[in-house]
């Protein structure tokens, strides 16, 4: 199959996050990128079901500043055949612009499917999936941690709050992927070698008029300092009566 | 004129809880805007019976679009029924829940509108000409704040950040056509299939979660006993634990799993590493149970008990069935 995956270059804020003094971004230095964790998944998928179905073509998306050059490189590391890098100096937290641009550069690529992580690791808006399979007209299904294709035609599980949804949709389609669909390959040696030689085309990015932006950014309030209760089994007396009587929980 | 509009989320065929606290968000902003609040529900015929219970939580207008073929969610079909009335009606706000479904129909409404839209937010408020709204980023280790302009402002709200509220009024109640016929849809929902009968973890008011410090999946037991004694409560898991197969990987609690907030969380064996309380922090009382005094998550926890987890559960399984016994 011929098959797009959208990446998302984004920090990788594991280890360290911190609020820059604008107090509108995170502090950069020393800040590594990656790709955005479900969008690793979606490569993953992609390169399964090919696998799966011998043969065909993946393409990595991406819009970004230069950096998401070498995230591209590492998805056609994983194994994808080629990548578009659609060139902005930043990344908006607009997603109908970013879709907007994502759906012209993908319109007449006649792609099987078209594959997204469920949400973003920094913004967390989980938008632009959904926006451009609307945009492009195509059918469209949200959060997938099951995934079949056969003939034309895909049957996905999504989890819903407390139960799982199956649904089937045709191709051509746009899916967002969750984890469940298998774990990211790390890049072999020979993929890294192989992925120097593969096509990383470079276009300005068509985004959409901006009409959400980021005003500021804060930590999250405080929770006041806990308290050790007590050690061992001899303490669960206390607490039981704390949580019945000083917190009104139980 | 500043009517609000809010799609009402049912399940097989009643009203979700997201559903009330998505109209509770609506009446605020119905009542600051001056307009009605139009609620809208689609599902199978009979549907309209929910009607009354969205008018006591404060709907003036329920929408209802029923149809045989709508008794599962329907994503093109409500994407393109809301949007049809959003745009012919004028109204100054869409509001959808955050939940796995509005998550799936908020955007799509959004891009047949051509507007941007403001996702998972658990504040919002008008400003004049725009919106301003607060969302958690950085998998909760931030709070944006966000500006959105243009109208109508589609705007999805975390489960939770409401509470559902009495406001009773009795809703008129007004008829809306699909406006795709559910047949011809290509994305069709085949089979909701229950897990199990356990409460679910976006909705439990308490969850017991088990960590690596449990040693091994058979002493998940513990964690399921604990939970039972409350009555009330589900079983989440760490990452560490979902990883290597103890649990189901939807029972995962963190960055990239579930973000909860429930009013008791139960920490047992759960050391709080910072993926895991960004999907946790926002609860109301947290308690952990850890022979670590070090862990992290005895600074997020209101409540700790240091000590060996197989001796400290088995003895708050049996006090807190007591404590229930006598309420």
């Amino acid at each position: 199959m011929k098959i797009a995956v959208c990446i998302k270059r984004v920090p990788d804020t594991e280890m360290r996050f911190t609020i820059a003094p604008d107090g509108k971004s995170i502090e950069s230095a020393g800040l590594k990128y990656e790709i955005s964790t479900f969008d690793e998944y979606a490569i993953e998928a992609a390169l399964r079901l090919n696998e799966a179905q011998g043969g065909g073509e993946i393409t990595v998306v991406g819009l970004g500043p230069a950096g998401l050059g070498e995230l591209l490189r590492r998805g056609l590391s994983m194994g994808a055949d080629k990548a578009i890098h659609l060139t902005a100096d930043e990344v908006p937290v607009d997603g109908f612009a970013i879709a907007q641009a994502l759906a012209t550069a993908l319109r007449d690529g006649g792609y099987d499917l078209i594959l997204f992580g469920r949400n973003a690791t920094d913004t967390g808006h989980g938008t632009v999936g959904p926006m451009v399979a609307q945009l492009l007209g195509l059918p469209c299904v949200t959060a997938i941690t099951h995934l079949a294709i056969n003939d034309g035609s895909g049957t996905a599980q999504r989890a819903l709050e407390g139960a799982t949804e199956t649904v089937t949709f045709p191709l051509p389609a746009v899916l967002s992927i969750d984890e469940g669909l298998g774990r990211p390959r790390i890049p072999s040696l020979k993929g890294i070698m192989a992925a120097k030689k593969k096509p990383l085309d470079e276009q300005p990015a068509q985004l959409g008029p901006i009409s959400l932006t980021l005003e500021s950014l804060a930590p999250p309030p405080e929770r006041p300092a806990g308290r050790i209760v007590g050690e061992g089994a001899a303490a669960v007396p206390e607490l039981v009566r704390l949580l019945r009587e000083e917190a009104k929980v139980l | 004129m500043a009517d609000i509009f809010v799609f009402a989320e049912t399940r097989g065929g009643a009203l979700r809880q997201v559903a009330l606290e998505t109209v509770a968000a609506a009446r605020q902003a119905a009542d600051a805007l001056g307009g009605e609040l139009h609620a809208m529900v689609a599902g199978a015929p009979g549907i309209g019976q929910v009607a009354e219970s969205l008018g006591q939580h404060g709907a003036d207008v329920v929408l209802t679009v029923e149809d045989a073929g709508l008794g599962r969610y329907s994503p093109e079909v409500a994407a393109a029924t809301a949007a049809r009335r959003i745009k012919d009606s004028g109204y100054r706000v869409a509001l959808f829940a955050a939940s796995a479904e509005g998550r799936d129909l908020a955007p799509r409404v959004a891009a047949i509108l051509g507007v941007s839209m403001a996702s998972d937010v658990t504040e919002f408020t008008v400003d004049g000409d725009a919106f301003t709204v607060k969302h958690p980023a950085y998998t909760g280790k931030a709070i944006a704040t966000l500006k959105l302009t243009g109208t109508p402002a589609v705007i999805s709200v975390r489960p939770g950040a409401y509470s559902a509220t009495e406001a009773t009024r009795s809703a008129r109640i007004e008829a809306v056509q699909p406006a795709i016929d559910p047949a011809s849809a290509r994305v069709k929902v085949t089979e909701i299939g229950a897990k199990t009968a356990k409460v679910d973890l976006a909705e439990a008011p308490v969850i017991v979660v088990g960590g690596r410090g449990l040693q091994e999946a058979g002493n998940f037991a513990l964690v399921e006993d604990l939970a039972a004694a409350f009555g009330n409560a589900a079983v989440g898991a760490t990452r560490a634990v979902t990883d290597d197969g103890w649990r189901d990987p939807a029972d995962q609690i963190g960055q990239t799993g579930r973000v909860v907030s429930p009013t008791l969380y139960v920490g047992v064996g759960v050391s709080g590493a910072i993926q895991h309380l960004a999907g946790m922090r926002s609860s109301n009382v947290i308690v952990a149970i850890n022979k670590d005094k070090d862990a992290p998550i005895f600074k997020v926890a209101d409540y700790g008990i240091v000590g060996d987890l197989f001796e400290v559960v088995p003895k708050l399984t049996e006090e807190v069935k007591a404590a229930k016994a006598r309420n």
